[in-house]
């Protein structure tokens, strides 16, 4: 697409979807947001990239290849999962360490492994859905 | 505790994830023949578990039954465990012969151990959507397998097999929605009690049926098979004996479970079409098969037959009955896989799966016409190989009751079974090969023929051994069927202490 006015206006879209993804997957869990919606935003932001600048510029900037994204993703999604072993929970179980409190209302924020699930979550879509675009663009 | 249950499920996971970051290296495809021995392990641990204590459960993210997803495993659930790790790490070893560089390096280890991880997940599930979930992640990875390597073929195979198999889903999920509709559940344990009290039994009825037809689809049963041998034959070998192996089990196993555990208010009617379902399944697809004279599309056939004896097992609804159906299908597993095994093998050999174009295997590969016999005439029902053992089970099972018909079709197909195992007997081993040559694997070095070997004898020794030890097998798949028919034990162990 040959458009000065779309090229130039990707340039402050993407960053701008890009940041509004990454808020989307860290609201998650305690509000509507997280890891699967925040990664369809992402992947909205790179679309746009390759609309606007090709396929070929478009995984250059992603560095890795969509597919090799999306398998990290299921890897620190199972982490995330299998790290409740150590805790002596079932598999999946949430583990949470308040920091300045003991719960959502009183704590200044909370390191846990939903957060790392979310993260994997977010990869996998980000990965799998960019694998698919970026697929149809080169066909044709 | 509830590890034990989670493992079988989470090996292959892990193993898929480091399998595909090491595609492009040999260490990939060890990566995944060192997970698929890891997941053998986790499942003969798992095994132990239930031989020693029964049933076991449990709650995935420490959410309880009836409201979170439950992993659990009786003693059919263990045996399918088990099996597919059997055949899983069995196919990891032949596809270190068959699978070419390039294909590797599509991330095929990666696809195989994600299907292995969705049919262990299938077996273990006690959940209903868990289990669609389970299905949808073995169809997006049979899918792709069934393609990956290109061709004109293969993708006209996949898109038959991918649209019919998607509405067997679509099917399946309206009825999910509609029990859960009904009852406000899915816990398969909490639904067979929540499922009996309901008023509405005609709609519990039709919401069968539903069930029925959207697993009959997976498992390849009258009428809804022909999406099997359209699509069965195209792959690579290793693959198509994964999917002749496990595939349409899970189908056969989801049947027995929902209608075991929770679709038993109406046996009368819906068994009644299953026992008619399961014996024309028999009767089509052996006839089937003696039409073909390709390897594999007579053995995707015959898939559908064997079929027919399972859902038979379950259709009959009698203690021996259901022992045979669990029998049959551990013995199919490994037979049926085997022999695409075999298949593979001849066609490295002679060239072609055309019985038309090969021959003189049984001059040139002894060893391999041995190792073809065992699997062939154990599918025939030969005593004392594991079929005959099987096939003896159900037949009895229907003269017991007095279904003399069935008992008849039963016998008949096994009788035609063999016609067509010698038929490839005759065509591809003894008559000459028609171009004057001796078939020699001189397409592949012998490390690729000794990779493909192995996991077929194997195999077949696995078959010889429960052919002539079945004492011990039969009276674990005795008590599998008592869990089945009575599994109080099932429903008290999900649900823990609650009512």
């Amino acid at each position: 697409m040959n458009s000065v006015i779309f090229t130039a206006a990707a340039r402050l879209l993407v960053a701008l979807l890009f940041v509004f993804s990454l808020f989307m997957l860290l609201r998650g869990h305690h509000l509507p947001g997280g890891g699967f919606i925040g990664g369809l935003i992402g992947a909205v932001a790179f679309i746009v990239y390759s609309l606007a600048c090709g396929p070929a510029e478009a995984r250059k900037a992603l560095r890795i290849t969509p597919e090799v994204i999306a398998m990290l993703g299921l890897g620190i999604a199972l982490l995330a999962g299998l790290f409740a072993f150590f805790m002596g929970d079932p598999l999946f179980t949430g583990q949470w360490y308040w920091v300045g409190g003991d719960s959502y209302e009183t704590a200044a924020f909370s390191l846990n492994s939903v957060l790392v699930f979310d993260i994997g979550v977010y990869l996998v879509v980000l990965g799998g859905i960019l694998s698919l675009t970026y697929a149809f663009e080169e066909e044709t | 505790m509830s590890w034990v249950l989670v493992m079988p499920i989470a090996v292959p996971f892990v193993t898929a994830v480091v399998a595909y970051l090491a595609r492009y290296y040999p260490a990939g495809r060890w990566i995944s023949l060192g997970g698929s021995a890891l997941t053998l392990v986790a499942s003969a641990v798992l095994m132990a578990a239930v031989l020693d204590q029964g049933v076991i459960a449990a709650q995935m993210s420490n959410w309880d039954a009836p409201f979170g997803i439950t992993l659990v495993a009786d003693y059919l659930g263990a045996v399918m465990v088990v099996i597919t790790a059997i055949t899983g790490l069995a196919t990891a070893i032949y596809a270190l012969g068959e699978i070419p560089e390039h294909v590797e390096g599509l991330g095929f280890h990666a696809l195989f151990q994600i299907l292995i991880a969705g049919v262990t997940g299938a077996f273990l599930t006690g959940d209903l959507f868990n289990l669609y979930v389970w299905f949808e992640v073995m169809l997006i990875a049979s899918f792709s397998l069934l393609v990956i390597g290109g061709g004109k073929e293969r993708l006209d195979a996949g898109i038959k097999y991918v649209a019919l198999n998607l509405v067997s889903t679509l099917i399946f999920l309206s009825g999910i929605g509609l029990l859960y509709g009904l009852t406000g559940t899915l816990n398969m344990a909490d639904l067979r009690g929540s499922v009996a009290e309901l008023e509405n039994q005609g709609l519990v009825t039709v919401i069968a049926m539903m069930f029925m037809v959207g697993f009959g689809v997976k498992a390849a049963v009258f009428p809804l098979f022909f999406w099997l041998p359209a699509s069965y034959h195209t792959p690579y070998f290793a693959i198509s004996a994964v999917f002749a192996g496990l595939l349409t089990k899970v189908g056969v196993y989801a049947l027995m479970r929902m209608f075991t555990l929770v679709f038993v208010g109406d046996v009368g009617f819906t068994h009644e079409i299953l026992i008619w379902v399961s014996a024309l399944t028999m009767f089509v697809g052996v006839v089937g098969a003696a039409a073909q004279t390709d390897f594999r599309k007579i053995l995707s056939f015959h898939i559908i037959s064997q079929i027919g004896y399972m859902t038979l097992g379950l259709a009959l609804f009698t203690p021996l009955a259901l022992m045979g159906g669990v029998f049959y299908l551990v013995h199919h597993i490994i037979v049926k896989a085997n022999l695409f095994f075999v298949a593979g093998l001849a066609k490295q050999y002679a060239g072609s799966t055309d019985l038309n174009r090969i021959g003189g295997l049984y001059k040139s590969a002894p060893l391999l016409a041995a190792l073809f016999i065992i699997p062939a005439f154990s599918l025939a029902g030969f005593p004392p190989l594991s079929g005959f053992w099987a096939k003896y089970l159900i037949v009895k099972a229907a003269i017991e009751i007095d279904a003399w018909f069935i008992a008849f079709v039963a016998l008949l197909v096994g009788l035609l079974t063999i016609f067509s195992m010698t038929k490839i007997w005759g065509m591809a081993f003894w008559k000459p090969h028609p171009d004057g040559i001796d078939p020699t694997p001189d397409r592949a070095p012998p490390v690729v023929t000794r990779a493909m070997i192995v996991p077929i004898a194997g195999l077949a020794t696995m078959t010889i051994v429960i052919g002539f030890f079945p004492e011990p097998f039969v009276q674990f798949a005795r008590t599998a069927a008592e869990q089945l028919l009575d599994p109080s034990d099932y429903v008290t162990t999900v649900l823990g202490g609650q009512p």
